[in-house]
């Protein structure tokens, strides 16, 4: 099962690689793991896919959580909360393709970032599934190269929920 | 926990102008360091210039991890932080051996290193290593200094992040231009730790959980590890063991937080542990986990380790509840404090039926070995070992046979006095061990009881216990090989006995060179007197003992078994 993880982490070097080197040696397994700053200098945030049983992924914590610069650890698991990815995805697109590839990237509320003779370069943001979704919706006309950021996540507030 | 660091932030008094070695050399010192270990080199040349007039004892070793091991020596002998200091690149790199000892058995020990100028960092400079880098799996922090201001309070960090909450070893990583930079030291030194908690006292609720179950139990075990010892917590186990009247049982780091001549002491349990500590454990009801972190060691196959057993975990460290044994009730917390509360609610009762069955089965199943053997068996050498220092000395060890057989057959009294490298496995450990533990306890009787083959990786050092006149004693139990290799190959091998058999040098003529005592014994008679003559010696002594050959470590609990499916009972049995 996947669980997503964020960790507010020091903003100082080698808290990346001794967060990483503790999954390696640990042989716990990250499906993404996205570092960006936070709204304070001092600090980072980590958002960390794992995929494990409860089990690893308590122990992915503790782990996490023993980590000198590593400030608080969050599972988001069974929390309602918005997760998000960012995909640059480059498509074949020869001209008689464009108009029903327009009106996919439309469906999927992507953006079209660059336009190239035979390619476009296309934006698309949302939940893993609706990325997963995109590129599968693709795959007919041909994938050039895919860069994705990882997910990165944040706890609903109740009262702000839809 | 232990031996506190100062933690409170306060001014370093008026405004001078220091360079980094000397504030470092300041820190030391505030810290209360008298004692430190280390070799020179290069890139840490203003920090020894600072040490010589320094007012700290300092022991050079022959080898950068003889080093390490002595600091941690040092710190499991007395309680306090053991400091090591090396150059950059190969310095730095010996010590990755001696961080990890001490990380895998949680003692606190804080490493200086040198490293190249800062302007060099990545350019492949002389003597240049990522030592960060490296030993960032090895160390329970480290961080490398790139700015004179942050000196003083990264240097208080690493103290109280060794010596607090679980400790362990920190590095930290001084390029020499900042060791050099001057900077004045007026300010206040606070720390700054966001990321780091330490959580000492039990939670209530929990602690009062644990009583009822202890208050309930037919068949309860105590399972005690090194948490007690580091914690100075044995004068509450065995409080709590006698009030609630439980038997105990220890890991090999544990060896001492309960004194082994009461008769609650099961010894020490797992693969090599006593059959009736396993047993006991095999058919309790309640497992009562104290700072213990259920090593592979100790629970053979995990599977059907404590099986009826409802278990009760104390510790420090979070991440070991449940790591590997689902845990029924964690208490997280100092465990000194924790015992000292849980004592108040326990009851005492007789739980007759299960100390009659543990009776039979101590009786059974002791530790027992040939007397009538006319060769120099080397149980009879630990025995006597322990009969000759009244059960009092410091025991170091190596690893292997010599370390199961120390185990088995010295009886420990109190803490810190068996120091082992348990988790990692360290052959070699024993004799640098033994110097940072007479460094630290000068009137104490300390014994390496060593391997031949451990003891040849760092018999250097011997060196450096003539040169401080240190009183150090080293029993070799020598039997040519690498006796636990030989025996695993024995079992599961058909005897193939590959690459597990080195010819030794004469060792007492070795001493002798190196300006030590040399004994050889080769006869079952001589034992006795040469160990009279051993602990009667000033200098330091190495006593080549030459031992029976392919005597093996009974019991045995073979890889992926439970354990209490040991071999070798069979042979204990007949030895009755």
């Amino acid at each position: 099962m996947k669980h997503i993880i964020s960790a507010l982490v020091e903003n100082k070097p080698g808290v990346l690689a001794h967060v990483a080197g503790m999954f390696a040696a640990r042989a716990f397994n990250i499906d993404s793991l996205v570092v960006g700053r936070t709204e304070d200098p001092a600090l980072s945030r980590m958002t960390i896919v794992v995929i494990g049983d409860d089990r690893v992924v308590e122990q992915v914590r503790k782990q996490l959580a023993k980590v000198v610069p590593v400030v608080k650890v969050q599972d988001f698991v069974g929390q309602p909360v918005v997760a998000r990815d960012l995909m640059l995805i480059a498509i074949s697109a020869p001209p008689e393709k464009r108009p029903e590839l327009m009106s996919l990237i439309e469906m999927f509320r992507g953006k079209v970032v660059d336009i190239g003779q035979k390619s476009l370069m296309v934006e698309v943001c949302g939940p893993e599934s609706k990325i997963e979704a995109f590129i599968n919706a693709c795959k007919p006309y041909g994938i050039k190269s895919v860069a994705r950021t990882g997910t990165i996540a944040m706890s609903r507030q109740a009262k702000t929920e839809p | 926990m232990k031996s506190k660091s100062r933690t409170s932030a306060r001014s370093a008094g008026q405004p001078t102008i220091k360079t980094g070695a000397q504030i470092i050399v300041d820190m030391l010192i505030e810290q209360g360091v008298d004692t430190m270990f280390g070799y020179t080199g290069g890139v840490v040349l203003p920090l020894f210039d600072r040490l010589f007039d320094a007012p700290i004892h300092f022991v050079v070793p022959r080898h950068e991890q003889g080093g390490c091991h002595m600091a941690d020596a040092y710190a499991r002998a007395s309680g306090k932080v053991g400091v090591v200091v090396t150059t950059s690149g190969p310095g730095a790199c010996n010590l990755v051996t001696g961080l990890a000892t001490a990380m895998m058995d949680s003692v606190p020990v804080v490493a200086l290193t040198g490293q190249v100028r800062t302007e060099l960092i990545g350019n492949d400079a002389f003597q240049e290593a990522d030592t960060t880098g490296i030993t960032r799996p090895i160390t329970k922090y480290n961080c490398i200094v790139k700015d004179v201001k942050d000196m003083a309070r990264t240097i208080r960090e690493a103290f109280y992040i060794a010596s607090t909450g679980r400790p362990g070893p920190v590095l930290i990583d001084i390029p020499v231009d900042v060791a050099v930079a001057k900077y004045s030291t007026g300010g206040s030194v606070e720390m700054e730790l966001p990321g780091y908690r330490v959580r000492t006292k039990g939670h209530t609720k929990q602690i009062s959980t644990a009583a009822e179950a202890i208050n309930e139990s037919k068949q309860p075990v105590l399972y005690v590890g090194g948490g007690v010892i580091i914690a100075n917590a044995s004068e509450e186990l065995r409080a709590l063991a006698e009030k609630a009247h439980l038997p105990v049982t220890m890991t090999l780091l544990g060896l001492g937080s309960y004194d082994q001549r009461k008769p609650e002491s099961l010894d020490m349990l797992g693969m090599h542990g006593a059959a009736y500590a396993n047993y006991a454990v095999q058919e309790c009801d309640l497992l009562i986990a104290v700072g213990a972190r259920f090593d592979d060691r100790v629970t053979g196959k995990i599977e059907t380790f404590a099986p009826n057993a409802k278990v009760i975990h104390i510790d420090i460290d979070p991440s070991s509840i449940s790591k590997n044994v689902h845990v029924d009730i964690p208490v997280v917390g100092d465990a000194k404090d924790i015992l000292g509360e849980l004592v108040k609610d326990v009851e005492y009762r007789e739980r007759k039926r299960w100390f009659n069955k543990i009776a039979e089965w101590k009786k059974k199943f002791a530790f027992r070995y040939d007397r009538k053997s006319s060769t120099v068996k080397p149980q009879y050498v630990v025995e006597e070992l322990c009969r000759q220092t009244e059960s009092k000395a410091i025991i170091t060890t190596g690893v292997g046979q010599n370390q199961m057989w120390a185990a088995q057959f010295y009886r420990f009294t109190r803490p810190r006095q068996l120091i082992s490298s348990g988790g990692l496995g360290t052959m070699g450990y024993g004799l640098p061990a033994a110097i940072g533990a007479q460094v630290a306890r000068p009137d104490a009787t300390v014994i390496d009881i060593d391997g031949d083959h451990s003891f040849n990786m760092t018999m250097t050092e011997l060196a450096t216990a003539v040169e401080h006149n240190l009183p150090i004693n080293v029993c070799i139990l020598n039997n040519g090989y690498m006796g636990m290799v030989r025996q695993w190959q024995e079992l599961f091998y058909n005897k193939r006995y590959s690459k597990s058999y080195l010819s030794n040098p004469d060792y007492a003529v070795v001493a002798q060179a190196m300006g030590a005592v040399g004994i050889t014994v080769d006869k079952k008679a001589d034992v006795p007197k040469a160990i009279k003559k051993m602990l009667a010696e000033k200098k330091p002594c190495v006593v080549d003992f030459r031992i029976e050959r392919e005597e093996n470590v009974w019991p045995m609990v073979p890889a992926g078994k439970s354990i209490d499916e040991m071999s070798g009972l069979d042979i204990l049995e007949r030895l009755i």
